[in-house]
């Protein structure tokens, strides 16, 4: 396996001793896209801060590649109102990103007519078409998406997902999600990360669906929603409900007790 | 003109140019009271200049500097909003500083002068240091202009993309410092944050971008320093607050006006 992006071994913090991440271990890899999930209060957002270098570590290590360029759309901007920004100067703001550039970008996110909109008068899905243009602009190694589609409608979900994933296609670069959305998001990605303050099971979307940890958090209709998109018997399931099949199994967390 | 009022009137000008960018930003980034307890703390620094006999501009840049830093920790450190502490510490140094000028029998202080300004008695010397200040500042935020802009829009967002965050925070207390020692002597120290915020409040309701709203404030802050050097000139009153006086009055004037949509 090639160089990882970011690793983190055994990472820990916690909030006044009261812990919100317990020894999480993982690594992000080019060209590779990786959805985290779990409920709220399961330590998402935490995770992405601490993988972008915004929070350290109360214990554990992480590694970064050197000088990685890394492309963050957070879930909202803190821009005061009374600053008098256009989206397209918000873009200008990107070392290096000329007109051209610019208008390709948000031509590509879909969000072009805003180009010279006031920042704080665009809706929500546009503003996080505008978002995703600014990290592209920064031709990233890594896309870090905080919740990427909220906001945006439905018909637009599915085609930003699609979006993401000819993305990485064509820069090959790493691709870290944060979601509450299950269905869509599934079906873009090759790895899911489901969190609850630990890893709780990763592996590819089709086996931590059946995974009991995954069913516990999400409930079982959450579970065999999924399984419509993906349910191909390709494998077999012990008792637990886990998956049997070698070449295609998931990791399991510490905590996880069955086979 | 004589040469007390050209003075006066070079000074003024030289502070509105930075006032209206720098004004920008502790608009932008909400940090009038910020200010205002940096300028407040401004007769302390008076006052350790005048015992320790150094410069009174260049004591008031130093000690406004080390409360940036003071004020920073604390906010980093303790539980309370951080506009108590500011209102904590504005007044205990505002009061320190008063209190220990008090003490100093041996020199005599004009404190109205410190309070509200004394920009008709400001000279040649004087007038060399306000324009070496403004002159720093300048360059200081041109240099700085787009990394400022950035941190300004998200903190979070220009960390990730490598924006030197804490460095940039530090060199505009930097810059506020050097202009709260720049206007001590144009407007006095309980006036200073008026000027930044003030001709930045006007201009923000008619600008398109970030730059336009910098350069109408800065146009708004000189047309407040010509206006209020006449009022002082033709009414005979203190030349620092009818400087604030005619911005104010640029500023209720813009409310009349439709905001640009």
């Amino acid at each position: 396996m090639s160089q990882p992006l970011i690793r983190i071994e055994q990472g820990n913090v916690a909030f006044s001793s009261q812990p919100v991440l317990e020894d999480i271990s993982l690594e992000l890899q080019q060209g590779e896209i990786v959805t985290l999930v779990g409920p709220n209060g399961s330590g998402k957002t935490t995770l992405v801060r601490v993988l972008l270098g915004l929070l350290p570590l109360d214990s554990g290590t992480v590694w970064r590649t050197p000088k990685l360029r890394v492309g963050y759309m957070p879930q909202k901007l803190g821009v005061h109102p009374t600053l008098p920004l256009t989206v397209k100067r918000f873009l200008q703001l990107v070392p290096g990103a000329g007109a051209a550039e610019i208008r390709s970008a948000l031509t590509e996110t879909g969000a072009i007519k805003v180009l010279n909109s006031p920042l704080q008068r665009i809706s929500g899905g546009e503003l996080q078409r505008v978002l995703l243009a600014r990290a592209l602009l920064r031709k990233p190694q890594l896309l870090v998406l905080d919740e990427p589609v909220q906001g945006v409608d439905v018909n637009g979900q599915l085609e930003l997902y699609n979006l993401i994933g000819r993305l990485r296609d064509r820069y090959g670069c790493g691709v870290l999600m944060v979601s509450h959305d299950l269905h869509l998001v599934m079906r873009a990605t090759d790895r899911v990360l489901c969190l609850n303050r630990h890893l709780c099971c990763t592996g590819k979307p089709e086996q931590v669906s059946h995974h009991p940890a995954f069913i516990a958090l999400f409930g079982d209709q959450a579970a065999r929603d999924l399984a419509v998109y993906h349910h191909t018997h390709d494998h077999q399931h012990d008792l637990h409900g886990c998956v049997l099949d070698d070449n295609e199994s998931h990791d399991h967390g510490p905590d996880c007790t069955h086979a | 003109m004589p040469e007390f009022l050209l003075y006066a009137l070079l000074a003024g000008l030289a502070l509105a140019l930075v006032a209206g960018p720098l004004g920008s930003f502790v608009v932008w980034r909400r940090m009038a009271y910020f200010g205002d307890t940096l300028s407040h703390s401004a007769l302390f620094g008076v006052a350790i200049g005048l015992l320790l006999d150094v410069q009174p501009a260049l004591a008031v840049v130093v000690s406004s500097l080390l409360l940036a830093l003071l004020l920073v920790t604390l906010q980093q450190r303790q539980p309370l909003a951080s506009d108590t502490v500011l209102g904590i510490l504005a007044h205990s140094i505002l009061s320190l500083g008063l209190v220990m000028l008090s003490f100093m029998d041996s020199v005599r202080v004009d404190l109205m002068g410190y309070l509200f300004g004394d920009l008709l008695s400001v000279t040649g010397t004087d007038l060399a240091g306000i324009l070496a200040g403004s002159t720093l500042v300048v360059l200081g935020l041109l240099w700085l202009w787009r990394p400022l802009l950035a941190m300004t829009v998200d903190e979070e967002l220009a960390r990730v993309e490598g924006i030197p965050v804490a460095g940039l925070r530090l060199a505009l207390m930097l810059l506020i410092a050097l202009v709260i020692g720049v206007a001590m002597k144009i407007v006095g120290v309980l006036l200073i944050t008026s000027l930044l915020i003030i001709p930045a409040a006007t201009a923000q309701r008619h600008a398109r971008s970030p730059e336009q709203m910098a350069l109408i404030a800065t146009l708004l802050g000189m047309a407040s320093v010509c206006a209020g050097l006449a009022m002082s000139w033709y009414l005979d009153t203190p030349a620092g607050p009818s400087i604030v006086v005619c911005a104010a009055a640029w500023f209720i004037l813009s409310l009349i006006r439709p905001v640009r949509s």
